[in-house]
């Protein structure tokens, strides 16, 4: 007896006409909004109630134990007045990187879906691998970041231990972090399966899948960005 | 939305990608002016954060909420195709979205965050 023959097809029809892939991806995202909510909430309920320095945006004095700056009393105290701890401009520069790196992924994505067709085929907007290793770059990129302001933080006295500022920041950034590192794996793997076999149209899902990934943990830096970094 | 003049667009790529989705994508050029868009809100929001006067005032936290919000839904309508995507995905995303940011805003009052 001879199977009846499978028309090729990318997955098999489902219920909602829908690749079950796609819908996972998003229950995914969705799930994923909830996670870093409740970790936003934790920093904003948080916000304020340290008892300690360094502060986010406020002068501390080691030396007093109290918030502002300790110049005009002793050299002692100017030598342990605590700066805020964030450094906008350069978390501006790395929020500048991973909105370029959406850029660059929405590129990848339409490399892929367009591989070979007039006016993307032999030119720079049509090379998938390029693309997708700009955006690993750029992830990567922001990472170094993140780790010269982690590094920074602790010089100067910023730990998880800290205080409730510190647990806080470092446990929203941190699993953002994490996020962007699994995200910069992912375009890896699909930076040597486009160089082993080269990535087309019938890969579009597999990118599209790792885009929405992406795209997600931007959006979340944008949220992180303004409630942690520019709101004082 | 237009097809990529580049191409015939995104319907006729369906061949690997997900069923009874046949959807068009920005094309280079709307992605291009995305990424323009989404780096002027932002400098803007690093300029206002500089100006004292304006982050004394009571307008600096909600114009950056809403500048902020602005960014989020330009990606997400955008880079993540929601706005041509099929609604299960709208509200696979929205739904979640809107239970986190209920849950945020009762526990920002249950722990007096509005309160001056």
């Amino acid at each position: 007896m001879s199977a009846p023959a499978v028309p090729m097809q990318a997955h098999p029809p489902t219920s909602t006409g829908l690749d079950h892939r796609k819908v996972a991806i998003w229950a995914f995202i969705g799930s994923e909004c909830m996670l870093f909510v409740s970790l936003i909430s934790t920093y904003l309920i948080y916000k304020g109630r340290s008892v300690t320095g360094p502060f986010p945006h406020e002068w501390w004095c080691s030396s007093t134990k109290a918030m502002g700056f300790c110049a005009g009393e002793s050299a002692t105290h100017v030598v342990n007045s605590m700066r805020p701890i964030l450094n906008i401009p350069v978390t501006s520069a790395s929020t500048f990187v991973l909105l370029m790196s959406s850029l660059t992924m929405v590129l990848a994505l339409a490399a892929v879906e367009n591989r070979g067709k007039p006016g993307y085929a032999g030119r720079l907007l049509g090379n998938a691998g390029f693309w997708i290793l700009a955006t690993a770059i750029l992830g990567a990129t922001f990472l170094g970041f993140q780790a010269y302001e982690f590094t920074s933080f602790v010089h100067e006295g910023l730990t998880i231990r800290k205080n409730l500022f510190g647990s806080s920041f470092f446990t929203l950034t941190g699993f953002h972090g994490a996020h962007v590192s699994a995200g910069v794996l992912w375009l890896m793997t699909l930076y040597f399966i486009d160089k082993k076999r080269g990535l087309g149209p019938k890969d579009s899902l597999l990118v599209d899948i790792c885009a929405l990934y992406w795209h997600f943990v931007d959006v979340v830096w944008i949220a992180i960005f303004t409630l942690v970094y520019l709101i004082k | 939305m237009a097809h990529d003049h580049h191409s015939g667009g995104h319907a006729d790529t369906v061949e690997g990608h997900a069923m009874g989705e046949v959807h068009e994508h920005p094309t280079w050029r709307q992605y291009k002016w995305v990424a323009l868009i989404l780096t002027l809100i932002t400098v803007v929001e690093v300029w206002a954060y500089y100006v004292p006067r304006f982050v004394a005032s009571p307008a600096f936290v909600p114009v950056l909420l809403v500048m902020s919000a602005a960014k989020f839904a330009i990606v997400v309508a955008f880079y993540m195709h929601l706005k041509y995507d099929h609604k299960l995905f709208r509200a696979l995303f929205v739904g979640p979205l809107i239970i986190a940011g209920g849950t945020l805003t009762a526990l920002m009052f249950l722990f007096h965050k509005f309160v001056k």
